[in-house]
């Protein structure tokens, strides 16, 4: 069971690398998506010895809400928009790539420096999620469409969730709920948002934010 | 069990609201639930509930010492509201006041939170609650500064759910059960695995620093204060940045019992005088006097966290603050909101002379001015020098001289603002808006009532708040 578990946070891993080398939108909403899917079956695999309802419950709504309703406000935000690709980002997809890259390197090393229980020694889940907030902030600081930011911003929140299944036997289910439920409603307010700053703007770039300043 | 009627009350509030068919008599939900809520908050401050230990909600000395003053501001704010929501007729009210009320509610569940989980959803919350308060104005600048408050706001929050995880961990890496509760937390002390305090540490201060708007983290603030109306710069900068205060307050004392305080407190020193410096420079620079408010409330959440970092009676002195800068800067929102409104603008390149044009409102707007820069006999200068007094009290010479020179800059660039917008020959255009606009009672009393509040809490600092600060500062550090 650790085994395939890890092999489901290594694909995640690599699913952050193939977001960031992505610069057409759908094929990156579709990698959030795969790597939403993964997440959502991983309490399953962790808890696989004595699995209850709110394990089930967890990983259902974690399938639904990451691999599903997400991405599908997402097309349908990018569909709004009329754009389909990211043209001139802030930072290039190769410099990119290999600052994730490295990044991940130094998750794994850095994951090895710190304390963990024995139980949690063998897993990969802290140098994944350690990769993927990273990689969440490269997107959201490397991108310029509102759509690459949100997708970044969910990578973001991937990484912390794959941190909070160290904890999801100590956790009750009212912080795990929380979790998902503001995270569907940040999203779907981020989407109304988008849909606004395109009427308002013509255009999904938030280069053309530039109003405010001192 | 009163005390989750105050967050329920404006929760049903809310969907009232967004229920009600009128778009003119709707305003009236603000002052009506405010009140409500106050008279709670009071009676509960005057009755303080008994909080069992393991309760994961609940009225404790915290909440007592900092809720009544976010209560006291909302229900002034709802007042203006509704002569307010009367002039801006063009615009749909029904997801402003809900939104409104909403925040309220979460606001009270936030600052009752005693367990971590549970003040995270809260503060989460409420950051999403404000969205439609922000952008209220339909304006693209508006949308602008939406865009920016989530996307800045949603990371920090994600950052504090990611420090509320490792100090989850570290819990159950010394041994704990997985109890999140304060009280457990604080029992466990040096029992916490202490690199991972430490790691929480430094994720939940940037995370709720972000919400509080403490730089680094604070760009969000000057756009989003700058374009929303005046009762949401208030309601923003004087109870949402709170619940982001009384978090880290909470967290605090949890990274104090595991043994790490010195580092805490080194930290929020160095954060609080760099924001104090950053708002000083910001505030030499703006030429819109919405974004001035925005940077003096950066420089007081710096004050905030500088007293916070100062031990046992740099705490209470910064809950003193709380007040005396959530009551001042509402003053200060409200009135700003009327000189905005009669201008037509919030920039220095277009607005002068507004003392002949709204002449009530300018002179709050003045009064409020010397007051959040720390002129006796208002409440800020009393909450300041006990911040200095504890400060020189606890050896830190140098961060109090930086202290006073950020306050001395950051006055500077205020009066400059100020009496740059009130002082000169009004503009004709200004003065053609300032005949649209009339400084009507109810559009200046709220203001007016706020400062008077302030006075009111330097000249005479009740007991019962005294008392207060002193039990909450009690429940922070219950090993002295």
């Amino acid at each position: 069971m650790i085994a395939a578990l890890n092999l489901l946070v290594g694909l995640a891993m690599g699913l952050n690398l193939v977001a960031l080398g992505s610069s057409r939108l759908p094929s990156l909403i579709r990698t959030v998506a795969t790597q939403g899917v993964a997440l959502g079956l991983m309490p399953l695999l962790l808890e696989s010895h004595h699995l209850d309802w709110r394990i089930v419950l967890v990983a259902m709504a974690t399938v639904a809400g990451k691999g599903f309703v997400i991405p599908s406000l997402l097309r349908r935000a990018m569909r709004a928009a009329n754009i389909e690709r990211e043209i001139q980002p802030f930072i290039g997809l190769v410099p990119s790539l290999l600052l994730g890259a490295g990044g991940t390197i130094a998750a794994v090393a850095l994951a090895g420096a710190l304390p963990l229980l024995p139980e949690h020694a063998g897993l990969l889940l802290v140098p994944g999620a350690l990769a993927s907030v990273l990689t969440g902030f490269i997107l959201l600081i490397g991108r310029s469409k509102a759509i690459s930011q949100v997708c970044g911003y969910l990578v973001l929140e991937n990484g912390i969730y794959l941190f909070g299944l160290l904890l999801i036997k100590a956790t009750p289910l009212l912080v795990e709920a929380g979790v998902l439920l503001d995270l569907t409603v940040g999203v779907f307010v981020l989407g109304i948002i988008i849909d606004r700053i395109q009427r308002a703007f013509d255009s999904l770039d938030t280069r053309k934010l530039t109003a405010l300043h001192e | 069990m009163t005390a989750t009627l105050l967050i329920f009350i404006p929760i049903a509030g809310a969907v009232l609201a967004a229920l009600w068919p009128d778009h003119r008599t709707r305003p009236w939900f603000l002052p009506i639930v405010g009140f409500a809520h106050m008279a709670l908050c009071f009676r509960l401050l005057l009755n303080p509930p008994s909080v069992s230990p393991e309760a994961w909600m609940g009225f404790d000395a915290l909440a007592a010492a900092v809720l009544p003053a976010v209560s006291l501001l909302f229900f002034v704010c709802g007042c203006y509201a509704v002569p307010y929501l009367g002039i801006r007729q063009e615009r749909p009210n029904r997801v402003f006041v809900a939104s409104l009320l909403a925040v309220l509610g979460l606001l009270s569940a936030g600052h009752q939170a005693r367990h971590l989980g549970v003040l995270w959803i809260a503060t989460e919350a409420v950051t999403l609650a404000a969205v439609p308060l922000l952008h209220f104005n339909n304006t693209p600048r508006a949308f602008e500064a939406t865009w920016k408050y989530l996307l800045v706001g949603g990371t920090g929050i994600a950052l504090s759910l990611l420090g509320s995880f490792c100090l989850g961990y570290s819990s159950l890496h010394g041994g704990g059960e997985g109890d999140l509760t304060f009280v457990a937390l604080i029992a466990q002390g040096t029992g916490l695995s202490r690199p991972w305090v430490l790691a929480a540490w430094v994720l939940l201060l940037v995370g709720y620093g972000t919400k509080m708007g403490l730089a680094p983290m604070h760009t969000w603030k000057p756009d989003a204060y700058g374009e929303a109306s005046g009762i949401v710069g208030a309601i923003l900068a004087g109870g949402v940045t709170t619940v982001a205060f009384t978090a880290i307050l909470r967290i605090h004392s949890v990274v104090d019992s595991a043994g790490e305080g010195h580092v805490a407190d080194r930290t929020l020193l160095a954060i609080g005088l760099f924001s104090m410096a950053a708002a000083a420079l910001f505030l030499l620079g703006t030429r819109n006097y919405k974004r001035m408010l925005a940077y003096s409330s950066i420089e007081h959440m710096g004050i905030l966290s500088i007293g916070a970092s100062l031990g046992a009676p740099g705490v209470w002195a910064a809950l003193f603050h709380v007040w005396s800068n959530s009551l001042t800067k509402g003053a200060l929102f409200l009135s700003a909101g009327n000189i905005r409104r009669a201008a037509g603008s919030p920039s220095l390149n277009d607005v002068r002379g507004m003392a002949h044009v709204v002449p009530r409102s300018a002179a709050i707007f003045v009064a409020g001015m010397f007051a959040i820069t720390a002129c006796p006999p208002f409440g800020p200068f009393f909450s300041e020098l006990k911040i200095l007094g504890a400060a020189l009290q606890t050896g830190h010479g140098l961060a109090a001289a930086g202290f006073l020179v950020c306050l001395l800059f950051a006055f500077f660039g205020l009066t400059r603002v100020v009496f740059a917008v009130v002082d000169g020959r009004p503009r004709p255009a200004a003065k053609a808006g300032g005949k649209r606009f009339r400084e009507t009672f109810a559009l200046i009393a709220p203001p007016l009532l706020l400062l008077v509040l302030s006075l009111w809490l330097g000249l005479f600092t009740p007991l019962i708040l005294r008392n207060m600060w002193t039990a909450a500062v009690a429940q922070l550090f219950p090993h002295p």
